[in-house]
């Protein structure tokens, strides 16, 4: 695997452990709720700190139940993840399409460095 | 609202449990400021999103090419809001991902998509809320990015490399936010014996803790887009000023990716 990769992998693979670990350690099994959705936990606080508040406006649409509220979750992740990966795909291709275009013209040199090093075009050929 | 009613009806327990379990507020919810509050904080955020919408509009306009990348910018921070991680407190909250944007466009671009990522949240999740949207602007799209684009700057003029100034900028912008929440939390419900202060201290203190591992994450994840960034983007990056002309971004990162070459 290639440096770039491996230090790509281990970004990735160190914010799953941050997420799981408190999981595999248990570490919410002090709480009646481990892991719960924070924002309804926090409602109810509010109320306790000061019982006599009362929310004076309540959301105009609320999803009917916990799966249609993560469904909806989901919605906005892939939402982000579809144009994250447009962008990168977009990008991707064009540095392709710039490699290609300079090795059918030897004669024009594409922007970027190392265009013999690009022979194998499609193969993570990462320039610096 | 019906947990609501139904939980004001038991005596409230210790102040620290009840702080426990209001820390990990991500945003504030629907109807939970009192309005003078919420109308405060709406005034305090209005300038900063309109100047946001201003600088956006310019910028799309002088550089349309600029277009795809500050969607990218959105869509990270519209990710890692939807993300609920755990954390070591045993609670769930999620990062914000303001601090990519702030540091690619400058921070008034992240009042403009940080407000709309909390506008979705909004209306169709009833996750924070519209009587509440200023004060969440005031914390995420604004204060966040500030403080991490601050941060950012400052580690880039003392010559710390790239990656570990982007790092730290979101990790700055990440715990900022949640930072500010607790203060709105605490000026709008202060400690019956301590007050703002003692509310503050412990709102802040639990806070850090749920939150400071999730900043960890979200600094890592958005130096692992960075580098993609560099990678794919190197033109626009230059453009912007994140890495310097020539392909040198400065220090460390850049002989390192050179050194890979």
């Amino acid at each position: 695997m290639k440096r770039n990769t491996a230090v790509n992998a281990l970004l990735l693979l160190a914010v799953a452990a941050l997420a799981v670990l408190p999981l595999a350690l248990g570490l919410g099994d002090h709480k009646e709720e481990p892991f719960a959705g924070a924002d309804a936990e926090a409602e109810t606080a509010i109320t306790e700190i000061e019982p006599d508040y009362e929310p004076w406006f309540a959301p105009l649409y609320e999803p009917p139940s916990g799966e249609v509220e993560s469904a909806l979750f989901a919605l906005q992740a892939a939402l982000g993840t579809g144009v994250l990966a447009y962008y990168f795909g977009l990008r991707r291709g064009r540095r392709q399409g710039e490699r290609r275009a300079a090795e059918a013209q030897p004669g024009a040199r594409p922007g970027e460095t190392g265009s013999a090093a690009g022979a194998a075009g499609d193969l993570e050929t990462r320039e610096a | 609202m019906s947990p609501v009613s139904q939980e004001t009806g038991q005596g409230a327990s210790t102040i620290h449990e009840v702080l426990e379990r209001v820390c990990p507020v991500m945003h504030i919810a629907e109807g939970f400021l009192p309005p003078a509050h919420a109308v405060a904080w709406g005034v305090a955020s209005a300038p900063f999103i309109v100047h946001g919408v201003r600088s956006l509009t310019r910028e799309v306009r002088e550089h349309p090419e600029s277009t795809l990348l500050l969607g990218a910018s959105g869509a990270f921070t519209f990710v890692l809001s939807a993300l609920k991680l755990p954390s070591v407190t045993g609670s769930c909250s999620h990062p914000t991902g303001t601090g990519l944007g702030a540091i690619l466009f400058r921070p008034p671009m992240m009042a403009v998509l940080g407000t709309i990522t909390l506008l979705f949240q909004a209306l169709l999740l009833a996750h924070g809320g519209l009587t509440t949207l200023g004060a969440n602007a005031f914390s995420m799209a604004i204060v966040g990015p500030w403080a991490g684009y601050a941060l950012y700057r400052l580690l880039r003029r003392y010559g710390a490399p790239l990656m570990a100034a982007v790092f730290f900028g979101a990790f700055a912008a990440d715990l900022s936010t949640y930072c500010v929440t607790s203060a709105q939390l605490a000026l709008a419900f202060p400690d019956p014996v301590s007050g703002f202060w003692g509310a503050l201290g412990k709102f802040g203190s639990i806070f850090a803790l749920t939150q400071i591992p999730l900043a960890v994450s979200e600094g890592l994840l958005t130096v692992f887009v960075m580098r993609l960034l560099v990678q794919s983007s190197r033109g626009e990056l230059v453009r912007l000023g994140v890495l310097l002309p020539g392909g040198r971004a400065g220090t460390g990162k850049k002989a390192d990716s050179g050194a890979v070459a």
